[in-house]
């Protein structure tokens, strides 16, 4: 491999905000998008309020070129990167007022309707608003929840914030937005940063690193194994901002598009790496809609934007949410180090506590998710103390296959919360496999979560709790497969 | 309110009067981010920032303390212990001297601020905090109230008693008995910008500090202490909070003294803001309580007698619990008639942070120990709750007595809870959940009615008082200040509303400026709802010396009786002719007519005699009702609020919009306290939920599926309080005790409505499912 040459490396971040061209050679690798803007250029209209991505004060858009148009994004900017923007557009609070000092159809709505009392968190759901506007001008009520659902307000309970969604688009539709108006600049400037070069900010350890191609990638984590990759942030953010921890050198891939990609075929679903939870939220509800339906309890809307799959799997936190269903589904993992690759199934890769099946290294490029057969039923349920944008409790995936005879052909059940990672049930399966599906084999079954779980008790939730919802959980999929009368759980949306 | 709109000197009514639902005065620099808040202030140049470091042990002696290697640390300009305080080492806001700024060489919770270092960037301060070195020797530490010996506890301040009659009696005598104990959690406040102190020094002893505080008086007082300074040379200055609900009370004391002292050590601008973690570790909290109950009460469900114990959590000093188990215990009895009742307060020490003020002050905890005790009744005679507090409830000329000898003179819940059961269709659909539950297997329904009553006033007497500053100048333009802060609540625009109604000027012309100790002194906190009941008194009382002077000066100039002068929407009526409010102006300030006031009030009627147990503590009481009901899994204990109906007594409302908005955002804070909001430590008092990943307050997705929210207009305050209105801060918050009764009513569905839930609070899904797995064994048994 030859050393990459100014030819093939910017040393330079480029990216716009709002209506400005920014360009820095120098950053710090950890510094936040949210520090950037309020003590760099103190534009304080956006706020701190957790920088850990749980309350939206400090919401913004994040613009990045799909195709000839740019795609906007609601982000928590306490916990991205300053880095991670190069050929971004970013959209704070201060570029929504009109140059006539009038206020944009969103503020006016937020006025009119009181949706503000304290106004720390306003900004943040004005941008959230905006957001889900431009997409969804006339949203339903559960568009306007889902838009906000990383947003918290201490103040108004919600409801004024609710009406003055609805009621946005009476005050002005999208087409005359601003962003849409300076769309075609913002995608000349986009697309002139974007000239095909890996990105390398800073020296030494302190740099922050963004290849090119996956094949860039690859020959980075080559010379750089002890270096943080870095998706959605979503969790390394909270490193920097909670634990001060260092994280350099940064290996950023989300400039990396070959790995957002998406495909089915009859082998499954693959999902690149980089692929976010609302980037697969459609495609899952389309071919998995329990796993689909699942997508919408993590996180709020940003983490959702900013989050990935990969990530989510490569951290092997043991309250993941993906890895429960992704297990139960037989999917598998693609690793790749340097141009080898290699495919295992994931429930291999989680081998304990803090200790994933990868080498210094090497990356997680691609998840392959096999389509549940003909005749197979899947579920899967978190628990949480808060029913959306919490930390899971306990998380069960259930895919079961009847025999003919109404045994159980195969069933494979993986719980989250349950154990140091995110485990199979394999004494409950067991239990299970070969008996007929009824209540009786059930309640013989539910003996034997002893033999695969020891959960903890933590501030989530007690050690007996989780065993008893964990079981419950097995109790409610055996239900859903035998369609009793009368509802199986509660929900805010449809009859479950 | 960006452009100046010229007065209309024709208008039929002014705009922006009492009475109408004008938007928050800022919401429009809310919603465009223009808003300042003290972490938005351009610095001075040269502004250092300080960070906190914080105790790893929850009780222990210090042996050493190295902080060499903080010192060295890149960016740091100084460290400061307790021996930088150069005045007096105390922030306990009662004088007890438990409190210190930071401690010598003893602590006694895991998070309590040790010392501070001053740097450079904020990421500095905060970076070098982690390098100091301290050796405690640990000690023994009371972690939970549960560890408590409650027969003999250690208490923070004095404990009150509150009797009448013979309850141990009354209850002994009673046909039937009951006796429990209720474990209800705490609550963090959650404000969305955190705590905040920014000092900037001047000459002389002087220093002014932005400090994000509900009591600036006490700030003031606080930081001259520390300083050892007189009150004089502090000046403390708060245009709004994003968001209080009493965490900014006294908590805010800390960080404008640490800014302060660093500030006049080191002649530099100084501003500290802890993260949102070291904020939720190192702040108090919303008092958790046990509450021990017995009640005696007859076959039709009439109690007869009472006996309360309300043991708090505290934390390691005394702050505001001694008036915060006050006012429990003044709300033990809700809308209830006790005919005897004994209650005490236990203020619980322990090894934890100082729990403080949190919208309520108490009070919503007393309450959910009489509905806990209503719920018991209901229960052992197989009644519906309702029917247990109405037969229960205060009457209006007779048992209307409360157990601190206060009679009831404006009782209006009768017709507030027959009112909200119509409105809500509460018979139906209880039978209709009965039968729904009778058929579902796994989903169950549960509905509850509960009110509120809630008393008005500090019961400190003396804090009851408040002051006003109203300039006019030439042009017709007002100047308002007043000693209350805004917090969200609108209590600005509240008051300049008032204050344009007395002038009948439209609102526009009055400008609502920041709250300063050096505008208005010696002001109370904006607290116990009192906010606009105080300042809208000194703010009209400021007005109305200025409306005397101008009507005296007209009368005499026009020649015509003073009668004769009226002000009208932006006009005045001298005799027979009108001229505007600002040519008026004009000719008084030629005329050397003094056009400032400060104006004052203090709340009439209300007397306390805290050893006796007796007096007027409370001016008035604002009430309510609220209906709710849930859908909870008996197979996870998750569940959602299907639907709710408020009916809430606002008196005659000066701003329907600011007060529909109080009640519904005290209805949500109030539902998330009972239901998701679950404060965790550990045994060795690490608080585990000090962040919004850990600790959940509700989304918008948890607001109930369908919210009805009425102000009973009919109602107006029989004390001549401002306008007629009445206090709205608090009252709502309690609403939230309906959503725990349904999630209780529909736990009781799985054991037939024969077992009392005993459900704990906060009702988190654990505690719901493991209530239904009890009621199931006990069925059963």
């Amino acid at each position: 491999m030859t050393e990459p040459s100014a030819l093939t490396i910017r040393t330079e971040l480029r990216f716009l905000l709002n209506d400005r061209q920014i360009a820095l050679n120098s950053i710090r690798p950890d510094q936040t998008l949210l520090d950037f803007i309020r003590l760099d250029r103190r534009l304080t209209g956006t706020k701190e309020g957790c920088a850990e991505g749980d309350c939206g004060a400090c919401t913004v858009l994040v613009g990045r070129l799909e195709g000839d148009t740019v795609k906007y994004e609601t982000v928590n900017s306490c916990i991205r990167f300053l880095g991670s923007l190069d050929g971004c557009h970013v959209v704070t609070i201060e570029h929504l007022k009109r140059p006539d000092g009038s206020l944009h159809p969103v503020q006016q709505a937020m006025v009119d309707f009181h949706g503000s009392q304290c106004g720390f968190c306003t900004p943040g759901f004005v941008m959230a608003l905006y957001g889900l506007w431009m997409q969804r001008p006339q949203p339903s009520v559960q568009a306007i929840e889902t838009a906000i659902q990383g947003n918290l307000c201490r103040c108004t309970g919600y409801e004024p914030i609710i009406k003055a969604a609805q009621a946005i688009s009476s005050y002005g539709t999208p087409e005359n937005d601003p962003l849409a108006q300076e769309r075609a600049k913002v995608v000349a400037e986009l697309k002139a940063i974007k000239d095909g070069r890996r990105v390398e900010v800073g020296s030494g350890e302190e740099r922050f690193i963004i290849p090119a191609s996956a094949d860039d990638l690859a020959a980075v984590l080559e010379t750089e194994p002890s270096a943080n990759v870095v998706a959605g942030s979503t969790d390394v953010g909270l490193w920097v901002t909670k634990f001060m921890r260092k994280i350099t050198p940064v290996v950023f891939i989300g400039g990396i598009d070959e790995l957002r990609g998406i495909t089915v075929d009859e082998r499954g679903i693959t999902l690149g790496a980089l692929v976010s939870y609302s980037d697969a939220q459609a495609v899952l509800a389309e071919h998995v809609p329990a796993f689909g339906k699942l997508i919408h309890r993590i996180g709020g809307e940003q983490v959702r934007n900013m989050g990935t799959i990969g990530g989510n799997v490569a951290n092997g936190s043991p309250i993941g949410d993906t890895p429960p269903p992704l297990i139960a589904l037989n999917a598998s993992v693609t690793l790749r180090k340097g141009a080898a690759r290699r495919t295992i199934p994931l429930e291999q890769f989680f081998i304990a506590y803090g200790k994933q099946d990868r080498q210094p290294g090497e990356f997680v490029e691609a998840i392959h998710i096999p389509l549940p057969e003909q005749g197979t039923q899947f579920a899967a349920w978190k628990i949480s103390k808060r029913r959306e944008e919490d930390i899971t409790s306990v998380l069960g995936a259930f895919l079961l296959k009847l025999a003919a005879d109404g045994t159980v052909e195969t069933i494979r059940i993986a719980y989250g919360g349950m154990a140091a990672t995110p485990k199979r049930a394999a004494a409950v399966e067991a239990a299970l496999t070969g008996k007929p599906w009824n209540a009786e084999t059930i309640e013989t079954a539910l003996h034997f979560y002893e033999a695969d779980f020891k959960p903890i008790s933590d501030m989530r939730a007690s050690s007996a709790y989780r065993m008893l919802s964990a079981r419950n959980l097995l109790r409610r999929f055996h239900l859903a497969t035998t369609k009793p009368a009368g509802s199986l759980t509660v929900s805010r949306y449809e009859a479950a | 309110m960006t452009k100046h709109l010229v007065p209309d000197t024709t208008a039929a009514k002014i705009r922006g009067g009492v009475g109408e639902g004008q938007v928050h005065d800022s919401a429009h620099k809310h919603v465009t981010g223009e808003a300042i808040y003290i972490d938005d202030m351009a610095e001075p140049a040269g502004t250092l920032h300080a960070y906190l470091g914080l105790s790893t042990v929850a009780h222990g002696k210090i042996l050493s303390m190295d902080l060499s290697e903080v010192e060295k640390a890149p960016g740091v300009v100084a460290v400061l212990t307790a021996r930088d305080v150069p005045g007096v080492n105390d922030l306990s806001p009662t004088g007890l001297n438990d409190e210190p700024v930071l401690p010598e060489d003893y602590v006694q919770f895991l998070g309590q601020p040790i010392f501070a270092v001053v740097a450079e960037t904020r990421e500095q301060a905060r970076r070098a905090c982690h390098k100091a070195k301290i050796e405690y020797e640990e000690l023994p530490a009371l972690i939970e109230p549960g560890q408590v010996d409650l027969t003999n506890p250690r208490l923070v301040t004095k404990p009150l008693k509150l009797t009448r009659g013979d309850a141990q009696q009354a209850i002994a005598s009673a046909p039937h008995r009951i006796k429990g104990q209720m474990n209800l959690g705490g609550q963090d406040h959650f404000y969305l910008e955190g705590q905040i102190g920014f000092a900037i020094p001047g000459e002389d002893m002087d220093v002014t500090v932005y400090s994000s505080t509900q009591h600036p008086s006490e700030v003031q007082h606080m930081v001259a202490h520390a300083l050892g300074v007189p009150s004089h040379a502090v000046t403390i200055e708060v245009r709004r909070m994003g968001g209080g609900f009493g965490g900014k009370e006294t908590q805010a004391n800390l960080f404008a003294a640490i800014a302060a002292i660093a500030a006049k050590k080191l002649n530099r601008a100084v501003k500290i803001r802890p993260d949102r973690d070291d904020d939720m570790t190192a702040t108090g909290k919303r008092h958790d309580f046990l509450i021990d109950y017995e009640v005696g009460f007859d076959d039709d469900g009439n109690i007869l007698g009472v006996d309360f114990s309300y043991a708090a959590r505290c934390g390691y000093a005394a702050d505001l619990s001694g008036a915060v188990t006050d006012r429990a215990l003044f709300h033990c009895d809700n809308t209830y008639f006790y005919p005897a009742v004994h209650a005490v307060s236990k203020p619980l020490y322990t090894n934890t942070v100082s729990n403080t003020a949190f919208r309520g002050f108490g009070g919503p905890q007393g309450i959910v120990g009489a509905e806990r005790v209503i719920e018991e009744v209901a229960y052992a005679l197989g009644k519906d709750p309702l029917e247990i507090r109405k037969r229960n409830f205060y009457g209006t000329s007779d048992r209307n007595v409360t157990p601190y000898h206060q009679t009831v003179e404006d009782n209006i819940i009768d017709r507030l809870v027959a009112e909200l059961e119509v409105e809500a269709g509460y018979k139906a659909r209880r039978e209709e959940i009965a039968r729904f539950n009778a058929s579902s297997r796994i989903v169950k329904r549960g509905i509850a009615l509960t009110p509120v009553k809630f008393g008005i006033s500090f019961t400190a007497t003396h804090f009851n008082q408040a002051g006003a500053l109203v300039h006019v100048y030439t042009d017709g333009s007002v100047h308002l200040n007043h000693g209350g802060t805004e917090m969200g609540q609108g209590l600005n625009l509240k008051v300049a509303q008032v204050v344009a109604e007395e002038f009948q000027i439209d609102l526009e012309q009055v400008k609502i400026t920041a709250t300063t100790t050096g505008k208005v002194p010696n002001t109370s906190a904006t607290a116990a709802s009192s906010g606009s009941d105080l300042n809208g008194m000194a703010a009209q009382n400021a007005a109305r010396q200025i409306k005397d002077r101008l009507i005296d000066f007209a009368a005499d100039k026009h020649g015509v009786p003073k009668d004769q002068v009226v002000f009208l929407p932006n006009r005045v009526r001298i005799g027979n002719q009108e001229i505007p409010f600002a040519d008026l102006i004009r000719e008084a300030y030629m005329a050397r007519i003094q056009l400032s006031a400060a104006g004052f009030y203090k709340t009439p009627k209300i007397h306390w005699d805290r050893d006796k147990g007796q007096g007027r503590p409370f001016y008035y009481f604002a009430y309510g009702a609220a209906c709710s009901e849930v859908s909870i899994d008996t197979l996870t204990g998750e569940y959602v609020v299907e639907r709710v109906d408020i009916l809430h007594d606002v008196g005659r409302s000066i701003n329907p919009a600011l007060d529909r908005g109080q009640i519904e955002g005290g209805f949500i804070q109030g539902m998330g306290w009972l239901t998701t909001e679950e404060l965790v430590w550990d045994n060795k008092g690490r608080l585990r939920t000090h962040a919004p990943s850990t600790y959940k307050i509700p989304l918008a997705s948890d607001r109930p599926k369908i919210f009805n929210v009425k102000l009973a207009d009919w109602s107006e305050n029989v004390e001549p309080a401002i306008h007629r209105s009445k206090a709205v801060g608090e009252p709502p918050f309690v609403h939230g005790v309906s959503v725990l009764h349904a999630i209780s009513d529909a736990v009781a569905s799985v054991a037939d409505y024969k077992v009392c839930p005993r459900l704990d609070a906060p009702a988190t899904p654990e505690r719901v499912l493991m209530a239904v797995e009890r009621l199931k064994t006990a069925k059963n048994l």
